[in-house]
């Protein structure tokens, strides 16, 4: 049966598979008609998600069930308010940085562009939906075969050796996931995320031991994903030498991990876990604090403007882990509503960083004296915007997640910790980047560069999109903080989503 | 057999650690693939391990084994292959770049035999000059 409701559930995988598919058989009409596949897909893929928001608004937590099997049996797809959320920014994200590969014709570079394209937004929607542990592993895959192919596209030494070290990372990464869901599974007797949550609040005090160590190697795997101290020294090579679309779009990979942390972790390990529950959320404190300090290390050591945003990346990456660590409902809120913005913002900042790089020529993007480019007092403000927002600095939406993310710390054992940290890192970065950007635009030769590339409006567009996001989410900070609330109040009560894909009591007779 | 099982999967799990923390192209991936056969092995054995019964349930048998881990190292199978065989591809690229198997792209001075690739370029070299 196909309501309307499940349809805002499976549409979301199904839109990108088929469209991946389509764009791969349509390899010969040419790349024009391509890149109009491509953008009208992902404009239906915004407006899907905006549907599937809103049912999960209207609706709770809805479950489809695949091919009809009933849930621990066969695999369901879950719609909550937190992929939800995930899925319209990720396919937000995705139309700015399609929308810069086409006008700045870097999908031409190399054959498959659109196609590899659709099949991450395929592998990053499945694992936002799916409710099935192994079937995340799955769509892990697939999203990240897709960005091997992305990271690789058009070619070079460079980007050769970043995308073979980030190869080899994930398949370690990929191998110790298995480990883990081999062990959940030996232990526990199901798949489920929400049936293993069940299973694992039963489970006697011999055997609790084995399932806090799949628990672990899932938070290692998870910490490879979003690049948690000490799994991130792959981060800044890879984001920063891949095209900036592409990096653009990276900045939701980092995000998926964190995800996972909140999905799976917070169901089966959160407060159904007994006494032991939320145990990962002191390390997850403690390493995101850490990972803070070496991120925002990273930015002041860096020799080229990718290079920083890169780490910036991963400073956006270890707030949202300290948002997690302090593990109160107010400070998930808050974790979300950073998340929002700093899927948006790297995007953007990496799209400006290639305009720059392109408009200045041979120095490209390296902090070295340059001449002076078409269109500096629009790219320098722009600059000034993106350096200010990201930092966290008012008035945009950086500003607004740390300070509800600090001021849910209050409560907090290790508050003090976290206030100086967040503060002092924050200080080092805005100093840094108040140092590129001068390097950058006020520190330049005379003369004009001897062949000048003029400005690509048509690509800057897309920079003005995601910031038009950012200031959407100041401007409805209200509203946004009421919704990410009512998911953080959904995410804590974890029963209402195992109710919800384990059905009803009539069905738990039955399992029992 | 669980012993043996164990012992096996330990030995392959501590040779694809080891390997994989090389610093050439060609270890890295033998690594790897040990890592996943590895995995496989474990995976298969989560089910745990019973000799001679029927997948499906049977009046006839005393039991079963378990069907969903089979299902689920298949998968595991046919996505460890297709990776390994994308890494290669990317290792022989990186190869034709750089001229040499490291994993950093980096010739070491410590290397005493150059990569054939490299002889042969400065071969050529040498011809044209």
């Amino acid at each position: 049966m196909i309501s309307a409701s499940s349809i805002s559930v499976f549409l979301p995988v199904l839109l990108p598979l088929l469209g991946g598919i389509i764009l791969l058989l349509s390899r010969f009409v040419g790349t024009k008609i391509q890149q109009k596949i491509s953008m009208a897909l992902l404009i239906i893929l915004v407006a899907t998600t905006i549907n599937s928001l809103q049912s999960a608004i209207q609706n709770g937590v809805q479950v489809y069930e695949l091919g009809n099997w009933v849930a621990p049996f066969g695999i369901v797809l879950v719609l909550d308010g937190l992929s939800a959320m995930m899925l319209l920014a990720t396919s937000l994200l995705a139309i700015a940085a399609l929308w810069y590969a086409i006008s700045s014709k870097i999908d031409i570079k190399g054959a498959g562009f659109h196609a590899l394209f659709q099949f991450q937004l395929f592998g990053l929607n499945g694992a936002f939906l799916t409710g099935d542990l192994f079937n995340l592993f799955v769509f892990f895959e697939i999203l990240l075969i897709a960005s091997y192919g992305l990271l690789v596209h058009g070619g070079g030494k460079e980007r050769t050796r970043a995308g073979l070290q980030f190869v080899v990372i994930n398949l370690i990464g990929s191998a110790i996931f298995l480990f883990a869901v081999g062990g959940l599974y030996g232990m526990l007797g199901t798949l489920n995320i929400a049936d293993l949550s069940v299973k694992a609040a039963e489970i006697s005090s011999v055997d609790r031991g084995l399932v806090m160590a799949a628990g672990f190697l899932l938070l290692v795997v998870f910490g490879v994903k979003s690049a948690m101290f000490p799994l991130y020294l792959w981060l800044p090579k890879a984001y920063s030498e891949a095209s900036a679309p592409v990096a653009a779009l990276f900045a939701i990979m980092t995000k998926v991990g964190i995800y996972s942390i909140i999905r799976v972790h917070g169901t089966i390990f959160g407060d159904s876990f007994g006494e032991y529950g939320f145990f990962y959320m002191p390390i997850l404190l403690v390493l995101g604090m850490v990972t803070l300090v070496m991120g925002a290390l990273g930015v002041a050591a860096s020799k080229r403007l990718g290079e920083q945003v890169s780490y910036l990346v991963l400073v956006s990456v270890s707030i949202l882990l300290i948002g997690l660590g302090i593990n109160t409902e107010e400070s998930l809120s808050a974790t979300l509503y950073y998340m929002l913005h700093s899927i948006i913002m790297p995007g953007a900042f990496f799209l400006l960083v290639h305009m720059i790089s392109i408009g200045r020529g041979e120095q490209k993007d390296i902090f070295v004296q340059g001449v002076s480019m078409q269109g500096k007092i629009l790219l320098g403000s722009t600059f000034m915007v993106c350096a200010v927002a990201l930092t966290g600095m008012p008035p945009f939406s950086g500003f607004i997640g740390k300070f509800l993310i600090l001021s849910s710390a209050l409560g907090s054992d290790l508050f003090w910790w976290v206030l100086s940290v967040v503060l002092i890192t924050g200080l080092i970065i805005i100093i840094s980047l108040a140092r590129s950007g001068s390097l950058i635009f006020y520190n330049v030769k005379d003369i004009e560069s001897s062949s000048p590339v003029t400005m690509n409006i048509k690509a800057y567009l897309s920079i003005v999109f995601l910031l038009s996001l950012i200031i959407a989410l100041v401007i409805f900070a209200g509203n946004v903080v009421e919704f990410t609330d009512m998911v953080s109040s959904q995410i804590y009560n974890s029963s209402g989503y195992i109710d919800a894909v384990l059905g009803t009591d009539t069905l738990k007779g039955v399992r029992q | 057999m669980e012993l043996l099982i164990s012992l096996i999967i330990g030995a392959l799990t501590v040779s694809g650690v080891f390997l994989t923390l090389r610093g050439r192209i060609f270890p890295v991936v033998l690594g790897l693939m040990f890592l996943s056969y590895a995995v496989n092995i474990f995976l298969f054995s989560m089910g745990r391990l019973v000799p001679g019964l029927p997948a499906i349930i049977d009046d006839t048998q005393a039991g079963y084994a378990d069907p969903l881990p089979q299902a689920l190292v298949l998968t595991a199978i046919v996505i460890s292959f297709g990776m390994s065989a994308f890494l290669i591809a990317l290792a022989l690229k990186l190869y034709s770049y750089m001229g040499n198997d490291h994993v950093d792209g980096e010739q070491l001075p410590s290397d005493e035999q150059l990569s054939v690739l490299t002889r042969y370029k400065k071969k050529k070299g040498r011809n044209k000059s």
